[in-house]
């Protein structure tokens, strides 16, 4: 069964503006589904969780949630999900438990009856049950925001970026806690500016301009990257990066944690023109020519942040 | 300090210490951050990085240690530090309602620029960020990625010996956070040092020099690949890993 269908969902805020939604086909996301959505700032990723989680209206097109349509059935979908905003929305004056037994209580629940699914994530808020949520770290935040939003057992959970601001592990621990939450059913729909995130999702949906680019697995994501990568450091990585950028079959250049990649123009043939055994061969040598040094250039396989990167440009 | 002879260590802290209560927030750290470097403050959400950052920007007192900012006393020329410094936070808030320009303007008068300097350094700063187009558009209307260039741009429009970012790319998409890490490599190639606190790990692999604070104290210290071979780790966020593994202080 579907638990979430999007159809040609539109949503404008401004007459003078393009529309922040402009969803032009049908998007279909399955029970049990960890859909995660990537996009750039003001690509629309925000509103149409708003949209989905009830909150506001579309302009034209339908969606629906767990069968039941976003506008007609509001009422009843906002007691099957969960929803944690990408802005901090708890109540900064309560305590974490006072928060917990709010929301719980809006939902008409104890927290009692659902506390396993909560367990994993408040046992690390536990020690801190009276301290007001306002004076909680960023980490500790996002966790209480999502045993509130967990709380009344939704089928279907919306994360608006919840890892922004979470450090490493905290963000590891909060994926793991994803994970669990998947296998006992639950539809999940997450945002993340982290690509590492998103290739932990089922499928990926890259969006840009108020609609999906493209929507498929990561693995999918990543065959389908058919460009020609190569890796580049030097000891001067700021200068390499124009000079690489200079080169003529070079289509792009990009930082990458502490190489540079270069995605090479398809018809590229540097190996057979100056007699090297490889591009990577090849371009080591223009760039020590260049006085770089300590340079090391390899081959290398995309990755998910590889093709977001591509995408962008077309 | 003497003109043209500047100390080659932007910042030196020694033993700095803050408490509240019986709580040791920031407990004893000591290190330098060479002048023109980009230095990397990482650590846990709760480490003390934030802590530790208000003391070095004149904004918290230590409760005890020393240490001096571009020159100046942390403990008793704080105010002294703020007017020397730039800062910018993912939160830092441009005014909206004002154009680039004004905006521009505003920040450039609050940290003293002399008044004839200021037009040519709007000019160039708008010149350079390829936003003479929009000077007189407010900034509310820009794209979140123009606005944190110009949120940058305008922490160092007095031309600071040092530029405080904290987490200034938290929930950026990753084709305008490398735009954003270009716009500090070239702030360093004039000379600014860069101080800047990230949860991205491969932001901290452009760093020359990384800290990892753990339980209020600094565990690591060095460049990423120093780092690296020490702990036998592929990248610094297996380094990151190792080393909040045994924080105390959990999140």
């Amino acid at each position: 069964m579907d638990s979430i269908v999007i159809d040609s969902l539109r949503k404008s805020f401004h007459e003078d503006l393009p529309p922040a939604v402009d969803m032009r086909s049908v998007i279909t996301i399955p029970k049990g589904e960890l859909f995660g959505i990537i996009g750039p700032d003001g690509a629309g990723k925000t509103t149409l969780f708003r949209m989905l989680a009830t909150l506001i209206r579309p302009d034209s097109g339908t969606a629906s949630v767990e069968g039941l349509d976003i506008v007609r059935d509001y009422r009843k979908i906002r007691t099957m999900i969960g929803y944690m905003p990408g802005k901090f929305s708890l109540y900064s004056d309560l305590s974490v438990r006072e928060n917990l037994e709010f929301f719980a209580s809006v939902f008409g629940k104890d927290i009692e009856a659902n506390y396993s699914l909560i367990e994993n994530i408040y046992c690390r808020l536990r020690p801190f049950e009276k301290r007001k949520a306002g004076r909680l770290s960023g980490g500790m935040k996002q966790k209480l925001a999502l045993c509130c939003s967990l709380i009344h057992s939704p089928s279907v959970l919306f994360l608006d970026e919840p890892t922004t601001g979470v450090d490493p592990s905290s963000r590891r621990e909060l994926w793991e806690n994803l994970g669990e939450l998947r296998t006992s059913g639950m539809t999940i729909v997450v945002s993340t500016a982290y690509m590492d995130e998103a290739g932990r999702c089922d499928r990926v949906a890259m969006m840009k301009s108020g609609r999906f680019l493209a929507v498929d697995s990561p693995a999918d994501i990543i065959s389908g990257f058919g460009a020609r990568l190569l890796a580049v450091r030097s000891d001067e990585m700021f200068r390499l990066l124009h000079d690489l950028r200079s080169l003529p079959f070079v289509r792009k250049c990009y930082t990458f944690g502490d190489m540079h990649h270069v995605i090479l123009n398809d018809d590229a043939d540097l190996s057979a023109q100056a007699g090297y055994g490889s591009d990577a061969a090849a371009i080591a040598s223009i760039l020590e020519n260049r006085g770089h040094s300590g340079v090391v250039v390899k081959d290398v396989e995309a990755s998910l942040e590889d093709c977001y990167m591509n995408l962008e440009e077309k | 300090m003497i003109e043209g002879d500047k100390a080659k260590d932007v910042i030196e802290v020694e033993h700095l210490t803050k408490r509240f209560g019986d709580f040791t927030a920031v407990d004893d750290i000591s290190f330098e951050v060479h002048r023109g470097e980009i230095f990397g403050f990482l650590g846990a959400n709760g480490a003390g990085k934030t802590t530790a950052m208000r003391m070095l920007t004149g904004l918290s007192l230590p409760t005890s240690g020393r240490g001096t900012v571009a020159g100046f006393d942390i403990t008793t020329e704080p105010e002294q530090i703020k007017r020397h410094i730039g800062y910018m936070s993912q939160r830092f808030a441009l005014y909206g309602d004002l154009t680039v320009k004004d905006n521009m303007d505003l920040f450039a008068g609050i940290y003293g620029v002399p008044r004839r300097e200021i037009g040519s350094r709007i000019d160039s700063l708008l010149d350079r960020l390829d936003l003479m187009h929009e000077k007189n558009s407010r900034v509310r209307d820009l794209p979140q990625g123009w606005k944190q260039k110009l949120a940058f741009s305008v922490s160092i429009i007095h031309r600071p010996e040092i530029v405080f970012l904290d987490e200034p790319t938290g929930g950026v998409d990753p084709a305008a956070r490398r735009q954003f890490w270009e716009l500090i490599y070239e702030a360093v190639d004039e000379g600014i040092t860069v101080f800047v606190t990230t949860h991205y790990m491969d932001e901290a692999e452009y760093c020359d020099r990384i800290s990892m604070m753990v339980d209020g104290r600094i565990e690591a210290l060095d460049s990423p690949s120093a780092l690296k071979r020490a702990y036998g780790a592929s990248s610094v966020a297996e380094v990151f890993d190792i080393l909040a593994r045994g924080a105390a202080r959990t999140e």
